[in-house]
């Protein structure tokens, strides 16, 4: 059997290597971590408005709750929701930008 | 309990209650008096089939390994090389993490798949417990390695000084979204999954029992059903993945700041 694996080229750990990237289990690196799941358009929008939604609200509630603290109500509410949406987009761009490359 | 009544649809004295199943039952006179519900039994059970199948998957330790015990050696691999690959050497130290959380959501997505089982990871205190537990680990690893010099990292180099005002809550407002992210991904995608389960077989059923024209009519609900059944064990071991990849990433920057 040795030889018989021998005879079709390389080392066993050649073979194997070759035989997992085949398979699509070693992503080459500098692909992407998250190639996978962004390959799927469904998979890539559900992403995307995970961490859209999840920036907005944790932004909100900081916001809500400096505004109790300082007495500034809705002042930096409406300033973090605003940042939250900035900051959604930015975590996505750069997810985007990892995923692409 | 307010979810309940929310969740109801009702048609022709049949209702479909979609949300009845992620409801938690107390088991017996003892799991009344300590909280342990149906959920925290599947999550024993689910441990246990890890440790089973580590325990008996290495004991042949054999140089041609029969079935169980490459199932073992491939769910161990695949976790390392994921470390590994992702965070750098260091990503070693962090193995025994990823792969024990990995492991405890693919259990989570899967046996809730099995009629009659029950998804703990469609609650969100339990996804949220997952991700607060990364997000404490990751940001103490941080700590350890960096000390102070960790809270640059809300400062990328290279931006103008005079950006900082914007640029800092922005960044802290991304950071401390990624455990929301995590947690709110996980137990999205399981609650959306299993509505959809349940919505399309209460489908068959309302169908099935409009008579002979109506069995007809369930069939095309019924395929759905199945192939939708597929999709979600793709979503289980998807999202189990994108969980504990994410993780990984999440650590490659606590070691690394960048």
């Amino acid at each position: 059997m040795e030889e018989d694996g021998d005879s079709a080229g390389g080392s066993f750990e050649d073979r194997l290597r070759a035989a997992r990237s085949r398979q699509g289990m070693d992503v080459p690196p500098g692909q992407g971590p998250l190639r996978q799941e962004g390959s799927s358009l469904l998979g890539l929008g559900v992403r995307v408005v995970v961490e859209l939604v999840s920036a907005v609200l944790v932004a909100g509630v900081i916001g809500l709750y400096l505004d109790r603290w300082l007495h500034t109500r809705p002042a930096l509410l409406i300033v973090f929701i605003v940042l939250g949406g900035a900051a959604g987009v930015l975590t996505v761009w750069r997810q985007l930008e990892s995923t692409m490359r | 309990m307010l979810c309940k009544g929310r969740g109801r649809v009702a048609a022709e004295g049949f209702h479909i209650k979609p949300l009845e199943q992620f409801e938690l039952t107390r088991l017996g006179a003892v799991g009344g008096s300590v909280n342990f519900t149906q959920a925290n039994l599947v999550m024993v059970l689910g441990a246990a089939m890890v440790l089973a199948l580590l325990y008996y998957g290495s004991r042949p330790a054999a140089i041609v390994p029969g079935r169980l015990q490459s199932a073992a050696e491939l769910a161990y691999s695949f976790i390392h090389d994921m470390a590994v690959e992702q965070i750098g050497p260091e990503g070693k130290r962090f193995f025994p993490f990823v792969f024990t959380l990995f492991f405890f959501v693919l259990m989570g997505n899967l046996l809730g798949l099995i009629p009659f089982g029950f998804t703990y990871t469609s609650h969100i205190a339990v996804t949220a417990a997952l991700a607060l537990l990364v997000f404490v680990i990751m940001t103490g690893v941080a700590l350890m390695r960096h000390g102070l010099h960790f809270f640059s990292y809300f400062f990328p180099k290279g931006v103008p000084i005079f950006l900082a005002p914007l640029i800092v809550p922005l960044e802290i407002i991304s950071y401390l979204t990624r455990p929301v992210s995590l947690a709110i991904r996980l137990f999205g995608n399981m609650v959306a999954g299993h509505v959809m389960l349940v919505v399309l077989a209460s489908f068959v059923v309302m169908m099935g029992s409009a008579g002979a024209l109506g069995i007809v009519g369930a069939a095309a609900p019924l395929a759905l059903n199945v192939a939708f059944m597929g999709f979600e064990l793709l979503v289980a071991a998807l999202q189990a993945y994108v969980f504990a990849i994410l993780t990984c990433i999440y650590l490659h920057d606590a070691v690394h700041l960048h």
